[in-house]
């Protein structure tokens, strides 16, 4: 009998396998493949996580060769958790894709092979087990993360492809400079092995590193106010890109963040407590208030996400506490699977009516009310309104900071939750206004509109029942 | 497998669910299995209440619960103070539905309006069913959500404008209410409902916190109860369609602030609790302040649906009144307050879209003679005002009486003065109104008259029987209340279980 867990290879196996089938059987065949993989692949990470033992920590050795010499991978909860959450949501988003794509066959050509690449990179990010292979996957991640917003052509999209390119590039060198000063200090890049070794008093070399290698991944994470790149990266890609990226892409880095903070860096992590939580204070005020100014959707939506991000890195003076990890780990799903819907559901907006403004909407609820109704829901879990996930994460936060008695997590978390309402408003309201007169809209496949508002529905559902996803991460309740 | 005491509350909550989901789901077309499946669905919740009612009147208890996360549960209850404002929203949401079929005949989006109309039912049965301020804010703010569609349904500037004051307000009540709830929470480890209240237990060093976390709470529920200062929405949300305004700005929306004001005072903190941290006196004051500014607004407006909108500031507010007289005999009079201004208030606003359907009336000074044209619709709302000012065998006479019965009770006589005060204003501005429709006579003729007579009928049958039956449930509640099935029966048995001390009167 094989052992479920093990099933992580094939996590990493299959994306890469259909992304290179992808590329030789060209876009047809290629977006089947996509989609059936994804449907095995979320298979395999549901069962995984139903067979899962929180008593055992898994390393899974490849190929039976363990580490200096093999690679290793290590499947926790917290690893499952981003796992089942990136299948869940790319599930969806490669049905959407290929009915988004279908009519456009020269985009769909590069969509297919990247997407499968940028999976593969992400599960195998989630499961690395030390910092040098940490490093491989981002780069596998950020580089097809890139190529997929250049794969549109326009002249804005290879600007902001390339912006996002030099921001990547920053990142992941900040952060290998660090895996060499580690390796330099300590002759291992395995995590494993580092921890122990690192105890209360490291050496300056380490503290220099921890610094670099957080900067690099709170750059490639978008955190305030290193998110220059992100807007029009996301605003412009094609919106099955753009809702990978914000759904996913900014969670890995984020993840690796959370990880090393606890976990590596655990002894320098004290000091620096406050950093990450202003900045994502900083994150939810200026994101909103772009968000809340922005005259295109897909902008506001692009905004939306750099202030959804700082409700990522409130948690941090709380760590390492595990009521702290739940409430941020439900808050990158929450947002994961919402801020996918709203693109998705963007992308047919756009479509349907042929233009990326929000006077376009006046009508919209008549003619798309699925859409809408998907745009609504998703914009719930964001404003963090029960009974959505959004709110769970919330709760989850507001509790933790009281906890600790730290009041100000919670004012900010509760405001945060006020302003993204105003923007959120601000477009269901135009789309509620009455069409000046009989605008013509342009037919988008039902799917689309469905796997929208799958993902949307999905936001809010996790929110009437959170127990089995927080099950991942056990813990005392404080 | 669940037992009949976890199912039939769930069933109350599907009865209106599942109808608004399968209305989503239908195309806009099909208008007859669209109603159908309303009034249907409008019944059998009727029926399962009625099973409900006898149920928790014979001491049963129906609940049941589901985890949310570790330690939180969204967690459901039937009892009597809850069944009164469930059984309330029922018979009223079934006789709106009927009203909003008149009254939308032809009009576009009837899909997504009685769609969300479903969605605001379900929510005002979960604020009802909640057993916990968790599960209370869950639907509070569905609640708030659900309603936004229906109140920006004309899709004009104007009604825009209204629904973003709409969600100012009740978007900033919510967060002040979600921090109280938070911070009983963490002071509990749960935010149970129970009679006698659960905060009691602390000792007067937390005292000045308990005050504090008071304050968060009223003034999150007490945007929807529209207590001033924080009524500026209601008027506003006037913009919406009559049924929307009669059910759920009559109703629905503000009631769930005023119910949410009962449970907090009664099962958060426990009446004996409140009164002992002095907190009951400055709500009262904060009622009577609002009743009297509601009723002084009311004076000055020309547009009926407005007038009409701060007459229910004023009067929500009696319910608010009558938990904060200490005492048995002031809980009856707020809590059968409830229903009563509910079926008083939602006759009005059937009778106010009636003038503006019918005739196109709709401002106060264009209502010169209406009553000959419409006598039938003009008697309910002469019934209603009259109601609402207290006039003897109505069902507004109960509920003064009993409040000012209270106020004796409890000491505070100046109560008395608010209510003889209000009564006075009422008919300052309910009157000029009566006046004009009877005794006035209309020389222009109806320039706007939408719908012509057809015999008896002076308008539409669907828009002429809802408020007739409400009219006549407003004098049944007045001569009828010493029945045992009246409001104020269930009222009594309510404060009964409110209280440890027997009541008598």
């Amino acid at each position: 009998m094989v052992e479920p867990v093990t099933f992580v290879v094939w996590l990493i196996v299959l994306p890469l396998a259909w992304a290179v089938a992808a590329f030789v059987t060209g876009e047809r065949i290629g977006a089947w493949l996509g989609v059936v993989g994804s449907a095995i692949q979320t298979f395999l990470v549901v069962w995984m996580v139903a067979t899962w033992d929180v008593a055992v920590p898994v390393i899974h050795r490849v190929g039976g060769w363990g580490a200096p010499l093999g690679i290793d991978l290590a499947v926790d909860g917290l690893a499952l958790a981003m796992l089942l959450l990136t299948q869940v949501v790319s599930l969806p988003l490669t049905i959407y894709a290929r009915s988004y794509f279908s009519e456009d066959a020269s985009k769909s050509r590069h969509f297919w092979p990247l997407a499968g690449f940028l999976i593969a990179g992400l599960n195998a990010l989630f499961v690395s087990a030390d910092v040098f292979n940490i490093y491989v996957t981002l780069e596998i991640v950020g580089l097809s993360a890139v190529s997929l917003v250049a794969i549109g052509g326009g002249r804005a999209q290879i600007s902001a492809a390339l912006r996002y390119l030099f921001a990547t590039l920053i990142g992941s060198g900040a952060y290998l400079l660090g895996v060499a000063l580690i390796y330099g200090a300590f002759g291992s890049v395995s995590l494993a092995t580092l921890i122990p070794l690192v105890g209360s008093n490291p050496p300056q070399a380490f503290a220099l590193a921890g610094l670099l290698m957080l900067f690099g991944l709170m750059l490639k994470t978008a955190l305030f106010p290193f998110h220059y790149w992100l807007p029009p990266a996301h605003g412009g890609a094609a919106a099955p890109v753009s809702a990978l990226l914000s759904a996913l892409v900014v969670k890995a880095s984020f993840y690796l963040t959370l990880r090393l903070w606890t976990e590596l860096f655990a002894s320098i992590a004290d000091d620096i407590a406050w950093i990450p939580a202003l900045l994502g204070a900083g994150a939810i005020l200026w994101g909103s208030w772009r968000a809340i100014q922005a005259i295109r959707i897909k902008m506001l939506i692009a905004y939306s996400t750099v202030a959804q991000l700082g409700y990522l890195f409130l948690v941090f003076p709380l760590l390492p506490g595990q009521d702290a990890i739940r409430a941020t780990v439900m808050q990158a799903c929450a947002h994961g699977a919402a801020k996918a819907a709203m693109f998705a559901a963007a992308g047919v907006l756009i479509k349907a009516t042929g233009q990326d403004t929000m006077a376009g909407l006046a009508g919209m609820t008549g003619r798309l009310p699925l859409t809408l109704f998907a745009f609504g829901l998703a914009g719930m879990t964001l404003m963090g309104l029960p009974p959505s996930s959004g709110f769970l994460a919330k709760w989850q936060l507001i509790e933790a900071g009281m906890a600790r008695d730290l009041w100000i997590i919670p004012v900010v978390a509760l405001a945060g939750g006020l302003l993204t309402a105003v923007y959120i408003f601000r477009i269901l309201s135009f789309a509620f206004l009455l069409s000046p007169s009989s605008v013509k809209i342009a037919t988008v496949p039902r799917v689309q509109e469905w796997t929208a508002f799958a993902l949307a529905a999905g936001s809010v559902l996790l929110g009437l029942r959170g127990v089995e996803l927080m099950a991942l991460l056990p813990g005392q309740v404080p | 497998m669940m037992t009949s005491g976890e199912l039939l509350p769930l069933a109350v909550f599907f009865s209106s669910l599942i109808p608004g989901v399968l209305i989503f789901l239908m195309p806009e077309s099909a208008t007859r299995t669209r109603t159908t499946l309303n009034i249907l669905g409008a019944v059998v919740k009727l029926v399962l209440i009625f099973i409900l009612l006898a149920g928790v009147r014979a001491g049963d208890e129906f609940g049941v619960s589901f985890a949310v996360l570790e330690g939180l549960e969204l967690a459901f209850k039937a009892d009597a103070l809850g069944l009164l404002f469930i059984t309330l929203s029922a018979v009223l949401w079934l006789l709106t539905t009927l009203y909003a079929i008149g009254y939308l005949e032809h009009s576009a989006f009837r899909r997504r309006f009685f769609g969300f109309f479903s969605l605001c039912v379900t929510s005002t049965m979960g604020i009802a069913m909640a057993a916990n301020l968790f599960t209370f804010f869950v639907f509070y703010e569905l609640l708030t959500l659900s309603t936004f569609p229906l109140v920006v349904h004309r899709g004009t500037q104007a009604a825009m404008r209204g629904g973003r004051i709409y969600l100012a307000y009740t978007l900033t009540g919510g967060t002040v209410l979600l921090t109280g709830i938070v911070l009983v929470q963490n002071l509990l480890g749960h935010t149970d409902f129970a009679h006698g209240g659960v905060l009691g237990a602390f000792d007067d060093s937390r005292s000045t916190y308990l005050k504090a976390i008071f304050f968060l709470l009223i003034a999150g529920v007490g945007v929807k109860a529209a207590i001033v200062p924080l009524h500026g929405w209601l008027p506003q949300a006037m913009v919406a369609p009559a049924p929307v305004s009669a059910l759920l700005h009559a109703v629905a929306v503000v009631k769930a602030g005023a119910f949410g004001i009962v449970r907090i005072v009664y099962e958060i903190y426990g009446v004996e609790f409140a009164q002992s941290l002095g907190l009951l006196t400055p709500l009262a004051i904060a009622a009577s302040i609002t009743i009297l500014w509601g009723s002084l607004r009311a004076l000055s407006q020309d547009d009926l649906k407005r007038r009409l909108a701060f007459s229910t500031v004023s009067q929500v507010s009696y319910i608010v009144l009558g938990v904060a007289l200490f005492g048995p005999i002031g809980t009856i009079g707020g809590v059968v307050h409830l229903v009563h201004q509910g079926l008083m208030k939602i006759t009005l606003f059937f009778c106010a879209g009636n003038y503006a359907e019918t005739l196109g009336i709709h401002k106060v000074s264009e209502m010169d003679g209406a009553g000959r044209r419409m006598p039938v619709t003009t008697l309910a709302f002469s019934i209603a005002a009259l109601g609402m000012m207290g006039a003897p065998f109505t069902a507004g006479a109960v509920s003064k009486a009993w409040l000012s019965d209270g106020a004796v009770a409890a000491n505070m006589g100046w109560v008395v003065w608010v209510l003889w005060g209000s009564s006075l204003l009422n008919a300052g501005y309910f009157l000029p109104i009566l006046w004009r429709t009877w005794f006035r006579c209309n020389r222009s003729g109806w320039h706007a008259e939408h719908i012509p007579v057809a015999g008896w009928r002076e308008t539409a049958l669907l828009l002429l029987i809802p408020p007739i039956v409400t009219a006549t449930a407003t004098i049944a509640a007045g001569i009828y209340a010493n029945s045992d099935l009246s409001p104020l029966a269930w009222a009594r048995l309510i404060a009964s279980r409110e209280y440890v001390t027997k009541i008598v009167r």
